[in-house]
């Protein structure tokens, strides 16, 4: 077995004892990444020299015995939508191609407070946008449990790079789906905490309402752990709620007998992978051996909610995207004569079509004359969606349902075709229009050893709940100790870029 | 028809920077004059990934000017994104507030030839200033300043009630004199910190439907508001009379042609895609914060004025101007708390004092003597101890000095001569010297009395108290 090999928990352990030195467990991260990173394509930039600093900092912190948290030490990394004060962001575009930040993100900062190593800078789709890694501006990731497939997205890169174990864990984002998907397409977990529960203070914006920030780790009480060292109140952040966290491990193994789950009927419909719906049928049952009550839901408002989402993220975005301008950071077309030359040649030549496509769509939504009947429509709808939950969760403690509709699919297969691509979100983003929290654990694999995952979606605030019943599950089965083949596409094709619509 | 039959119809929007130490979401300094770009931080340079956190003063400035301008304060607003490019505006939007708004309905009474006024005024919103695009002309690059990126603005928004550009300037300066008592703005048009756009029409007259308006900005003094309107109005009624229509646009004020120029029509206004802030959560104001707001109200320019007059017993011009600035008030109060006669200290008020802030450019806060000095002066004239004149004279140097009137008086030797023994041997000697003209007097030239005075006055160096000395003279004159 590996250092590598180890979950967050188990190398904290080791730490604490004395086992083994930060510094060691940082070196295999980075020997890993020199292994299989060329396959997997999982970091856009490593940041070794600061790894190596931190983690002898930490091996200091425990040899006169304060560490500064129960994870000190443990390497993680970090999607690339992280601003990190003196190493490179770009939110996997090229308009923000050698940009440097100034300042840490809150999340980032209190990270590097809790003495973990940041590794690195991992891919993701541009500015978020995607659900396969392909519109990330520089290459595409690879599954690990598959390479021609991809890890997902946009948190593509995280999912990756925790499957391949070059890292411990990784923080990812959530707009509609991108911590849950990817971690469902790599057997890995990934929790997109409740809206306001981690600061967005840093975080590169995609759709401000909908973004929140949250752990991707192999095991559910990693996730919890990582969780904890986030999960609070941020004063500068004004959509961070000020709601005190509990201790997201205490009650971890609490089980789930007596527990009323609920399945959602809209969730399983026609279109979804067989397996997929098969292996999610098992946890389902699963979950009634171990004492829960499964009890039929409704949530007759879900089939709106893609093009609900389809409004209002791009009509935030469209706003957010505005800054970059190419006056004040970032790239900028220098030979462009006039100012609204230099803005077109900037923005023309900095964002990837995906970017333009949803700059587009959110521009038009809230266009004079179209507001009403879109952007405003579609938060009337938004607030339906939420209505839905608040009275599902009067009957239920949670809701379960598959995280995506389908295994990982092969890279180059939906990038013609954004409409299929904004389908694999049909499942995750409802919750993120609601501003719930939800989880992927993983729950099997297909007969071509495609990961599947669970998803777990909770009241408001109720992140320690969704652990404890996704940590049922998880006790019950060995998936995440499974180690990725990291087969399935040579090496040295493994950087084409996927082609342009 | 001349433009004597056109009913202009004017409306005024305001722009009132806050006088808050920092931004309106974050913490950079507002001071004005700093180095280009040294008071910003992320947050108001619009870097990626920052999020605003709003000043809670700015929401109390806000309430404040409300009450003061009777608007209702709403215990709901919303922030809104205004999305625009353009360079000195860092994020590509504008926080602003946009169809919910946190002071609506409000009035404002003002001063007119056929007498008072109301003008109603539409709404007050919150918002973020832009930053500052420089032109340098001689490397053909231009430069962005942020320093002003992030300063809180209040927009005023008046009802179309103004009727003709004196009216528009009269509104302009009592709402200034409004905001600046409410300790909420400095009311510096020049230095752009008070700004104001006009709209204007014109209808012919007895009509009820308003004209196509105008937007008129680049107004940076009162003068120019005036000028511009009156420009407007008769541009926009040759439009008229020559046959055409009035394009709704956006015009400049010219200040070097005294015109408005067209800057954008309708067709190139732009489409702000306004949408509710998603960083901001809708801002709520308390009951208790409103009531507490009400309760910290100072008394405002127009209830002050009328105090004057009726509490003081003084003429509409002298309360005017001693109620035109709030210091200028206060002190007066603290002066007449000492003293009786209110007209006479208001005399000395309009004449000497403010001469004197004036000449040597110095704020009243920083006056180097108490009300009850200049109180004691007043009186020290009032007995008789100084002359009028000497008066002045002592209170310019208790005006450089700090020194107190008694000292001043002493040390210089401005007392006057009261002593009837003293003064009558002056009159005597000058009559002596002086036979000719006292023959030319009591022959019934009357006037060379003026030259005996005057000749009193300069032996006595001035301190002769001029009562007695001209008692005196008549007595020995035989009058």
């Amino acid at each position: 077995m590996q250092l590598t090999d180890l979950t967050m928990l188990e190398l904290a352990a080791k730490l604490a004892a004395g086992a083994v030195s930060s510094e060691e467990a940082t070196r295999a991260c980075l020997e890993r990444i020199r292994q299989v990173d060329p396959k997997v394509r999982a970091f856009l930039r490593v940041d070794e020299e600061g790894a190596l600093a931190a983690a002898r900092a930490s091996d200091a912190r425990r040899k006169a015995g304060s560490p500064a948290s129960a994870l000190d030490g443990v390497p993680v990394g970090l999607k690339d939508i992280f601003l990190t004060e003196g190493v490179e962001t770009t939110a996997g575009s090229r308009i923000l191609e050698g940009f440097v930040p100034p300042y840490d993100a809150t999340v980032v900062r209190l990270l590097k407070e809790a003495g973990l190593p940041l590794v690195g800078k991992l891919n993701m789709d541009e500015f978020a946008m995607g659900s396969s890694n392909e519109s990330s501006a520089y290459f595409p990731s690879h599954n690990p449990w598959d390479l021609a497939r991809t890890p997902g997205g946009s948190s593509g890169g995280s999912a990756a790079a925790v499957a391949a174990r070059e890292v411990f864990g990784a923080l990812g984002t959530d707009t509609g789906g991108s911590i849950r998907q990817p971690a469902a397409l790599t057997n890995t977990v990934g929790l997109k905490p409740t809206y306001g529960r981690v600061s967005r203070f840093g975080v590169i914006a995609f759709a401000s309402s909908l973004d929140q920030p949250g752990p991707m780790t192999r095991t559910v009480a990693d996730a919890a752990a990582l969780l904890q060292l986030i999960a609070r109140h941020d004063p500068q952040d004004a959509t961070s709620a000020a709601v005190e966290a509990p201790d997201y491990s205490a009650d971890l193994e609490g089980g789930v007998r007596g527990l009323r789950l609920g399945v959602p009927r809209e969730y399983f419909t026609e279109g979804m992978d067989p397996e997929v719906e098969a292996s999610v049928r098992e946890a389902l049952r699963e979950y009634e051996r171990l004492g829960a009550t499964l009890v039929d839901v409704s949530l007759p408002h879900t089939k709106y909610a893609l093009a609900t989402y389809y409004l209002i993220a791009p009509a935030e975005a469209s706003s957010n995207l505005a800054r970059y301008d190419g006056i004040r950071y970032g790239q900028r077309a220098k030979d462009a004569r006039g100012l609204k030359e230099l803005y077109a040649l900037t923005r023309e030549r900095g964002f990837g079509p995906e970017v333009k496509r949803r700059i587009m769509l959110g521009t038009y939504a809230l266009s004079a004359g179209y507001y009403d009947a879109y952007y405003l429509r579609a938060q009337k709808v938004r607030t339906l969606i939420r209505e839905d939950f608040t009275k599902a969760f009067q009957q239920v403690d949670a809701v379960l349902s598959p995280t995506s509709p389908v295994p990982a699919f092969k890279l180059g297969e939906k990038v013609d075709d954004p409409l299929s691509m904004y389908l694999m979100d049909v499942f995750t983003l409802p919750c993120n229009l609601a501003g719930l929290p939800g989880l992927s654990v993983p729950c099997g694999f297909t007969k071509a050893g495609l990961p599947v995952g669970l998803q777990i979606l909770g009241r408001p605030f109720d992140e320690a709940r969704l652990l404890r019943i996704a940590r049922a599950y998880e006790r019950e089965h060995d998936f995440f100790l499974r180690p990725a083949p990291l087969q399935g596409w040579p090496e040295r094709q493994a950087s084409v870029t996927p082609p342009c619509p | 028809m001349p433009v004597s039959d056109f009913q202009p119809v004017i409306g005024l929007e305001v722009h009132a920077q806050l006088l808050t130490q920092s931004k309106i979401f974050c913490g950079c300094s507002t001071a004005f004059g700093a180095e280009p770009n040294r008071n910003t931080c992320p947050v108001c340079l619009g870097m990626p990934g920052v999020l605003p956190v709003l000043n809670q003063r700015v929401v109390e400035f806000a309430v404040r000017t409300g009450l003061a301008l009777e608007c209702t304060v709403k215990k709901t607003s919303v922030w809104s994104r205004k999305n625009y490019f353009y360079p000195d505006l860092p994020k590509g939007y504008q926080i602003t507030q946009y169809d919910q708004p946190i002071c609506e309905h409000g009035r404002l009474v003002i001063d007119t030839p056929q007498g008072e006024k109301v003008i109603r005024v539409r709404r007050i919103h919150m918002e973020e200033d832009a930053g500052k695009n420089v032109h340098d002309t001689s490397g053909g690059q231009s430069l962005v300043d942020l320093n002003r990126a992030g300063v809180p603005l209040l927009e005023i928004v008046s009802e179309p009630d103004l009727r003709d550009a004196d009216e528009a300037v009269e509104y302009l300066k009592t709402l200034r004199d409004v905001l600046v008592y409410l300790g909420v703005n400095d009311g510096n048009l020049e230095e752009g910190s008070f700004r104001c756009d006009a709209n204007v029409s014109v209808m012919p007259k007895g009509s009820s439907t308003y004209g196509q308006r105008c937007e008129l900005k680049n107004l940076n003094s009162f003068r120019f508001l005036k000028q511009a309107i009156e420009y407007e109005i008769s541009r926009q009624v040759d439009v008229i009379e020559s046959g055409g229509k009035v394009d709704q646009e956006t015009r400049l004020w010219d200040v070097n042609k005294g015109v408005t120029r067209s800057m954008r029509s309708k067709e190139e206004a732009h489409d702000y895609r306004y949408f509710p802030e998603p960083d901001l959560p809708p801002l709520h104001v308390s009951d208790a914060a409103i009531d507490a707001a009400a309760k910290a109200l100072p008394e405002l320019p127009r209830a002050k004025l009328t105090r004057f007059t009726s509490q003081y017993g003084l003429p509409a011009y002298d309360a005017r101007i001693l109620t035109a600035e709030r210091p200028l008030a206060d002190f007066f109060e603290a002066c007449a708390a000492h003293y009786a006669d209110a007209k006479k200290l208001s005399n000395w008020f309009l004449g000497e004092l403010m001469r004197l802030l004036k000449e040597e450019g110095t704020p009243l806060s920083a006056l180097r003597f108490t009300p009850a000095q200049l109180a004691e002066l007043l009186g020290a004239v009032d007995k008789g101890t100084v002359s009028a004149n000497a008066g002045k004279d002592v209170l310019g140097e208790m005006f450089r000095t700090g020194k107190a009137p008694a000292d001043i008086i002493a040390e210089k030797g401005l007392a006057q001569v009261s002593d009837t023994g003293a003064i009558e041997a002056v009159v005597d000697d000058i009559l002596a010297k002086n036979a000719g003209e006292v023959e030319k007097y009591r022959a019934g030239k009357k006037q060379v009395f003026g030259f005996f005075v005057g000749q009193v006055m300069r032996a006595m160096k001035g301190k002769g108290n001029p009562a007695l000395v001209n008692e005196l003279l008549k007595k020995k004159l035989g009058d």
